[in-house]
């Protein structure tokens, strides 16, 4: 989307060229767009029209940057809005003075709720705290044993007792006083924001246990109505924060938007996968890329960073981008890339990506393909894979139960992979050439003269595309590669180490 | 400072992928099974590390009737090689189901109106206004929005019914919205939203979807739904990965007075399952209810797992007869990307929409329907077992409205 957006904005500001200011007919074609996009992402009509009326004063009359181009220029200014409305202050838990201290957690059925309860208790004890969960959802089946099953999981009890949820939450905090339980986590039943009585029951929950947090747990799937849900909430419990769930599915989330923008609390944590520690505090800058689809880059490096060695990942990238990169290479790096997760998902987040290579749908099978194929190479095949003629090739795709023709296409497709970066090598990314040793550059310096860190994104212009690497000459090839450009990959690495 | 060679890294990996995918797809002329790639969910023999806890292992036997409890446990030979044996118990429905309490069915109206009133006429001001200006037809398109439609089918309806218009020369709001009302139900018209039930066979009806939306819920209204109707359902568990759904499920089953199978927690699901279709076929029950773990449809292991899931389920006597995909009402955009992935993995045959009683419309069953034709045909309007009903199309369509 990130990569449409800026091709639409480039169309809609191209005739600008780089003299003048924006003017308020372009910014509102712009602006168009950027509706379309905040709304296709499930952002909240009401909080579209807010924002776009901030971009719109931010955007008009603004001076055309010379480094940037206005398309940059304003996706620039739909970031930073984005990011400054998903941010603001951000939550910092403190602990009550006279312990328990108390966190009532609500929402719809199925935001995930109990699920979250349990996520919250190991966080907090892996805060050196020993929290109490409460069972106070007696309305679905079996919900206070699936909290019980959660807390022998992570070693917290769970207090509950078939009376009514208001008399267990009472009794819960008797217990936690009683036992030196210092944080209280009450789990309650899931009610629809319409249902007075049941939003009635909730408010004398949270009278009796005077809650110092009340959480907001909302599916990141929500579409429009997360702003009435999180407005009724709000309007009964006065909610301390949000806790966003689901957010590993592909979701872009535009709820998270709408509910910080509805309730003005901060977005506390955010649950990213089913097991129970994949639950942490929220980043509203990966947040604002993803609604917009930019990409979720940081994520993709807290992966990457997970499983790979650091020294052998810049070795790997610095061979290849010297065209040493051999297919044994390739295949530990994607073995490695397997523990990042499913690869249509990796692909998703990578940030500038051309629409077409984004939208291929990656079988995950089509792994274990390649890998068959490469390890039926023998090692000097695999070394230097312009050795393999017809007879190679039918011997490879008979002993990794492929065709011929496949075997090809991966070759074919290494090799040119293999060309593109060493062209890429050659054009000579700064953060790249650090790691080499000076003498073994190849070809002249790329489009950007600049060495020094700490340079803001978004510089590098316009692109800047190796030639003779159109998708026209390698008919295999995915169209696209080639636009991935070096200048890109320096904003992007600039970018990244300002943030982090 | 590393970060744009990871990028790169993984860029690299990832092209060479997607080209040699794409290569292969276009040259492949049949589907390679390979082993799925182990994921995080146990779903092998070498697996099942979690068993029930001691303290609940034996509550749930019935000892009214041991002998068939044992019988129940099928021989999993016949299953697929990779498929546990699990340690399948089957819950005894209480013996009277005649003390079931009556069904007290919502009209669809009655239910929604109650949680519409709030809304009722955000497009009021439109129906007293004569020609409509260019704001009042995004202010339709914006309702439509607002309902969750989405906003490429909100645009080619909007555009169709301007066409309409144009071509009718109406141009009042009343008749406006007439029309668009009129387009949408035309867009809903003729779909089979029965659920197909075969005589003589052990039908398996399948609940998928990704998770919270309301799966075992569902299946637990549904199965007092076909008792009543004088079926005779029986419950599987197949949602072995959440802690406690199978005592959900069982304390369902209890009201619906259906019997239910179930496993172990960490458990194949396949062999739950499978097992209860065995265990169905054996005491004469004419539908197996079975339940699945939610998953997010982009963790393709567990789509794998599906798909086995459903594969299993058919065999003989299994006859897979529906798929039912469960969508929540406040589920936004992505709902299109489940539906679009669950299909594809398990030929979905139904939606139901869960949830539609509170303030959220569930319009993007709408796109999900008349993009890809699959029809919704259950309705979720509160907690109680009677309160799922047939999809009352027109009446949906003015809902979304007010």
């Amino acid at each position: 989307m990130f990569q449409t957006l800026t091709d639409k904005f480039e169309g809609i500001f191209g005739r600008l060229g780089k003299k003048g200011r924006l003017t308020e007919e372009d910014v509102d074609e712009a602006l168009r767009e950027i509706r379309l996009a905040l709304l296709e992402a499930d952002v909240n009509l009401t909080v579209v029209r807010g924002l776009r009326d901030r971009i719109r004063a931010r955007a008009v009359g603004e001076e055309i940057h010379k480094a940037l181009n206005p398309a940059q220029q304003v996706i620039k200014i739909v970031n930073e809005e984005l990011t400054a409305s998903l941010g603001g202050e951000t939550m910092r838990i403190t602990f009550a003075s006279r312990p328990p201290t108390v966190v009532l957690m609500a929402g719809l059925q199925g935001s995930g709720k109990t699920t979250t309860s349990a996520k919250l208790a190991r966080w907090f004890k892996s805060q050196g705290r020993n929290p109490l969960m409460v069972g106070a959802d007696l309305q679905r089946p079996a919900a206070v044993e699936q909290l019980r099953t959660l807390g022998r999981q992570i070693d917290v009890p769970v207090f509950s007792e078939p009376s009514d949820p208001v008399a267990v939450a009472a009794a819960a905090l008797e217990e936690a006083r009683r036992t030196g339980r210092d944080v209280l986590i009450v789990d309650t039943a899931g009610r629809l924001a319409i249902d007075e009585e049941l939003m009635e029951e909730v408010r004398r929950i949270s009278d009796t246990v005077q809650p110092h947090y009340t959480f907001l747990v909302v599916d990141a799937m929500t579409g429009q109505d997360a702003v009435n849900t999180a407005e009724a909430f709000h309007q009964k419990l006065s909610l301390d924060g949000v806790i966003l769930t689901k957010l590993d599915g592909d979701a872009r989330g535009g709820a998270a938007l709408s509910v910080k923008e509805v309730v003005g609390r901060p977005i506390a944590f955010a649950a990213t996968g089913e097991k129970l520690e994949d639950f942490d505090l929220f980043h509203p800058d990966r947040m604002a890329s993803r609604i917009l689809g930019m990409g979720d880059v940081l994520t993709l490096i807290d992966k990457a960073e997970q499983v790979y060695e650091k020294e052998e990942a810049e070795e790997a990238a610095a061979r290849m981008l010297e065209g040493q990169f051999t297919l044994d290479d390739f295949l530990e790096q994607m073995q490695q890339l397997k523990k990042m997760g499913p690869l249509g998902g990796l692909l998703s987040m990578l940030p500038g990506l051309p629409k077409e290579l984004r939208n291929v749908n990656i079988d995950d099978r089509e792994l274990a393909r390649v890998e068959a194929i490469i390890k039926s190479m023998t090692p000097a095949e695999r070394a230097e894979p312009r050795m393999i003629e017809a007879s190679r090739r039918a011997r490879i795709a008979t002993g990794s139960g492929t065709n011929p023709t496949q075997v090809a296409g991966l070759v074919t497709q290494f090799t040119e992979m293999q060309k593109m970066m060493k062209k890429l090598g050659g054009m000579g990314t700064k953060k790249v050439r650090k790691d080499k040793k000076a003498d073994k550059r190849k070809g002249k310096g790329g489009s950007r003269v600049t060495g020094k860190g700490g340079v803001p994104a978004l510089t590098g212009g316009g692109r800047v595309t190796p030639k003779g690497t159109k998708a026209g000459k390698a008919p295999l090839m995915l169209p696209g590669l080639d636009r991935i450009d070096a200048s890109d990959l320096d904003a992007l690495a600039d970018e990244l180490d300002r943030r982090r | 400072m590393s970060s744009a060679l990871w990028i790169l890294i993984i860029a690299a990996v990832l092209v060479v992928v997607a080209g040699a995918a794409f290569v292969a797809t276009r040259s492949r002329g049949r589907d390679l099974e390979l082993e799925p790639t182990p994921g995080e969910r146990p779903t092998g023999p070498g697996t099942v590390t979690a068993p029930t806890p001691v303290d609940e292992a034996p509550a749930t036997v019935d000892t009214a009737a041991p002998a068939e409890a044992e019988a129940a446990v099928a021989e999993p030979g016949v299953a697929e090689p990779e498929v546990a044996e699990p340690e399948v118990v089957v819950e005894e429905a209480p013996p009277a189901p005649a003390e079931l309490e009556p069904l007290i069915k919502p009209s669809f109206f009655d239910r929604l109106g109650k949680a519409r009133s709030a809304f009722s006429g955000y497009l009021g001001g439109l129906v007293g206004r004569g020609k409509l200006s260019e704001d009042d037809w995004e202010e339709l398109e914006e309702a439509l929005i607002q309902a969750d439609v989405g906003v490429a089918t909100s645009m080619s309806l909007i555009g169709d019914v301007r066409d309409l218009a144009k071509g009718s020369g109406a141009d009042s709001g009343e008749d406006i919205l007439g029309l668009l009302k009129a387009r949408m139900h035309r867009e809903l018209e003729g779909k089979d939203r029965s659920l197909t039930l075969d005589e003589g066979k052990t039908n398996v009806w399948l609940f998928v979807g990704v998770n919270g939306v309301g799966k075992t819920t569902t299946i637990g209204k549904v199965a007092r739904r076909l008792v009543d109707e004088g079926h005779k359902p029986l419950l599987a568990a197949g949602d072995t990965f959440r802690a406690a759904a199978a005592e959900q499920l069982t304390t369902w089953g209890e009201r619906a007075g259906a019997d239910v199978v179930r496993g172990n927690e960490g458990g194949d699901p396949s062999a739950v399952i499978f097992d209860g279709v065995q265990a169905a076929s054996a005491r004469g029950c004419d539908v197996v209810l079975a339940d699945t773990a939610g998953r997010l449809h982009n963790k393709t292991n567990l789509m794998e797992e599906l798909s086995k899931v459903r594969r299993v389920a058919g065999r003989e006597p299994g006859h897979v007869s529906e798929v039912l995909l469960v969508i929540d009402a406040t589920t936004g955009q992505n709902g299109m990307s489940q539906a679009k992935v669950f299909t594809e993995a398990v030929e979905v045959t139904g939606v139901v929409l869960t949830k539609l009683d509170g303030s959220a419309k569930g319009g993007i069953v709408f796109a999900i329907e008349s993009e890809l034709g699959i029809p919704v045909k259950l309705v979720g309007l509160g907690e109680k077992a009677g309160d799922l009903v047939d999809f009352d199309a027109p009446a949906f369509v003015d809902a979304l409205f007010e």
